[in-house]
């Protein structure tokens, strides 16, 4: 595939009229990345008899500085430097038509700390380009000192758990359902009966902004009721995440200020605000103390298809350097899709200092995070308290598991509900720390908890035959034995 | 009410076989366990009194069992608590803390209201028990 530079050099270079994007120099099969380039790795499908270098050449081009005829403006620039490099091109395993193709871009294109001036370039026009049949973003590289312009998770993990005392364990969350249609009032019973019942937070579903049935200020009024009462009732640290989404930043600034001042520990926002608003929120979460929960509502717009989009590993490591301090991040076991190599990808994006490349979990690059915040990540979506051992097992401990219906379905109420659920999972630790092969006897663990907890006897009784199998539609292209070069 | 702070608070009191099981697993990833009791339960008072030092270097969980007997019988009225720290970049702080020992009766948090403008309550939680001066709660010494 890696087959000779075709660059034409010197004044035949600029002559006027149209030339193909890989002998313009956006296919450069000799260039070595340098520590500072960011590298783009795109799944390329050309159409039919459309060359893969010509229209791997294409994507960095149409991203960086190529139109679709030479400019003689070109040369009042360093435009070597400046244009995109396509370096290399690889089959993808088992999918005729497809191609990996590696793309380094100079860091003087971009401006630092600005997610919005990176993504105009890396998934701006190009992906409209008519030579291609699709085109999907599947990894970044970021350079340490791209990175190091970003402010990163406003709190992260650690500080996260020192301002809320909890600690050894997987944070407990719960949606309030149902999510449109209840009143402030009978909105914050649900926050206080599942707060008092054992969870650590309850939230705002994406969707909970300010609406006829319930405006916004009465909701944060009557939820920090809630978690007031069920701190005193408890003796433990307790939150939930206000949604401050709106139409406009000075609506959202509005809403934090109110939720700061009422003594909130968390806030939290859409993804579909953008970028922007989303490095704002971060800036304001760290001058304020406050946590920042991200709601990845929309991404599967994108993210879910795997031959055009972004993939979302992609989107967790831009959130990371935007600043939020969770992001919903798949269950494995639950409804939404998530494959269980790939989500472990995006969990390590989250969660580690460096990433080393996994091709087998999807993480293409070794990515340093240079002492940037950890994210926490969320898994929320059809999990329940029978699921327990195996979401300790796929999802490790620093995770926010958000059990929603599997806390207020419970037949004996919103209380029993959270109760089993906390049960569960100190029973799961506590037999983890133990020594004991958790996973195996997982079902075991839980009835023997159960024997002194009849929420959780009605809870495994309830939900025990629940499961979601289907088919992924985003697994890894490489199984754990590849070792390609790079 | 019994206090929910710490990873075990659901579940039945922890015999010292547990207690010695989840130190020894402190222990064998390389953390310092420290024992610290309190008579003020409340969510946010961070800093509860240390039994010495955490106890680096410590191979066996024997003698962190000995010395949680020792603050037993000087403070088996308060609150008892283990905490672990991770010394590991990227962590530096507590990876695990339990409560190991607690006062035979829990009174529990009043929550007081203070209402302001606009609706909005100002909200203080008070320990009844903490009502009393130190070492005089919970009918201790």
């Amino acid at each position: 595939m890696n087959v000779q530079s075709m660059t034409v050099r010197g004044k035949d270079r600029y002559k006027s009229g149209v030339m193909e994007y890989k002998k313009m120099g956006y296919w450069e099969p000799d260039y070595a990345p340098k520590d500072t380039d960011i590298i783009a790795l795109f799944r390329v499908t050309p159409q039919d008899g459309v060359d893969p270098i010509e229209a791997s050449a294409a994507v960095a081009g149409e991203s960086s500085t190529a139109t679709w005829t030479v400019v003689w403006t070109d040369r009042l620039t360093a435009a070597e430097k400046y244009r995109a490099k396509c370096f290399r091109v690889d089959p993808v395993p088992n999918s005729p038509g497809q191609y990996f193709a590696y793309i380094a871009y100079d860091l003087d294109l971009f401006e630092p700390g600005s997610i919005a001036n990176l993504t105009a370039s890396i998934i701006g026009n190009v992906f409209g380009f008519k030579p291609l049949k699709a085109l999907r973003l599947e990894d970044m590289r970021l350079p340490i000192a791209y990175v190091k312009t970003f402010q990163g998770p406003a709190t992260g993990i650690v500080v996260e758990r020192e301002r809320l005392d909890k600690f050894g364990r997987p944070l407990l969350g719960a949606t309030v359902k149902p999510k449109l249609g209840l009143s402030g009032r009978n909105y914050g019973r649900v926050v206080y009966e599942a707060l008092k019942g054992g969870l650590d937070f309850c939230k705002d579903d994406e969707n909970i902004n300010s609406q006829p049935f319930m405006h916004w200020r009465d909701r944060f009024l009557y939820c920090m009721e809630a978690v007031n009462r069920a701190q005193a009732a408890t003796g433990e640290v307790k939150g939930t995440y206000l949604n401050v989404t709106a139409a406009t930043m000075e609506d959202m600034y509005e809403r934090a200020d109110f939720a700061r001042e009422l003594g909130s520990v968390i806030i939290m926002i859409d993804l579909v605000i953008g970028y922007t608003a989303i490095q704002s929120m971060a800036k304001w979460a760290r001058r304020n103390d406050m946590i920042l929960h991200l709601h990845r509502a929309g991404h599967s717009t994108y993210t879910r298809q795997r031959l055009h989009g972004v993939s979302f590993r992609v989107i967790a490591k831009w959130m990371r350097l935007a600043g939020v301090d969770h992001i919903h991040a798949g269950t494995v076991v639950g409804k939404l899709e998530g494959d269980p190599a790939t989500t472990r990808g995006y969990y390590d994006i989250c969660r580690q200092d460096f990433n080393p490349m996994k091709l087998e979990h999807g993480v293409f690059f070794d990515q340093p995070w240079a002492s940037l915040n950890q994210m926490m990540p969320v898994a929320s979506g059809g999990i329940h308290a029978g699921q327990m051992h195996q979401l300790l097992d796929h999802l490790g401990e620093d995770v926010v598991l958000q059990f929603g219906g599997g806390t207020i379905g419970h037949p004996k109420g919103i209380q029993a509900g959270a109760t089993a659920n906390r049960v569960a999972l100190e029973a799961m630790i506590l037999a983890r720390n133990e020594g004991r092969d958790y996973v195996h006897e997982g079902p075991e663990i839980l009835a023997k908890a159960a024997q002194t907890c009849t929420p959780l006897r009605d809870a495994l009784e309830v939900w025990k035959d629940i499961t979601f199998n289907y088919e992924s539609t985003d697994s890894p292209d490489f199984v754990p034995t590849a070792t390609p070069a790079m | 009410m019994r206090v929910t702070q710490g990873c075990f608070s659901f579940l039945p009191d922890l015999t010292d076989e547990q207690i010695a099981a989840q130190v020894q697993y402190c222990l064998g990833n390389g953390w310092a366990v420290n024992i610290e009791f309190t008579d003020d339960p409340h969510p946010r008072n961070t800093y509860w009194e240390m039994w010495g030092l955490p106890m680096f270097d410590l191979r066996d969980a024997a003698g962190v069992l000995m010395e949680l007997n020792e603050c037993r019988k000087v403070y088996g009225d308060r609150y008892i608590r283990m905490s672990a720290f991770d010394s590991s970049h990227g962590w530096e702080s507590v990876r695990l803390s339990f409560i190991v020992n607690r006062p035979k009766d829990e009174p529990g948090f009043r929550l007081e209201r203070h209402e302001a403008g606009g609706r909005n309550i100002r909200y203080t939680t008070k320990s009844y028990a903490a009502d009393r001066p130190e070492g005089g709660r919970y009918g201790g010494k």
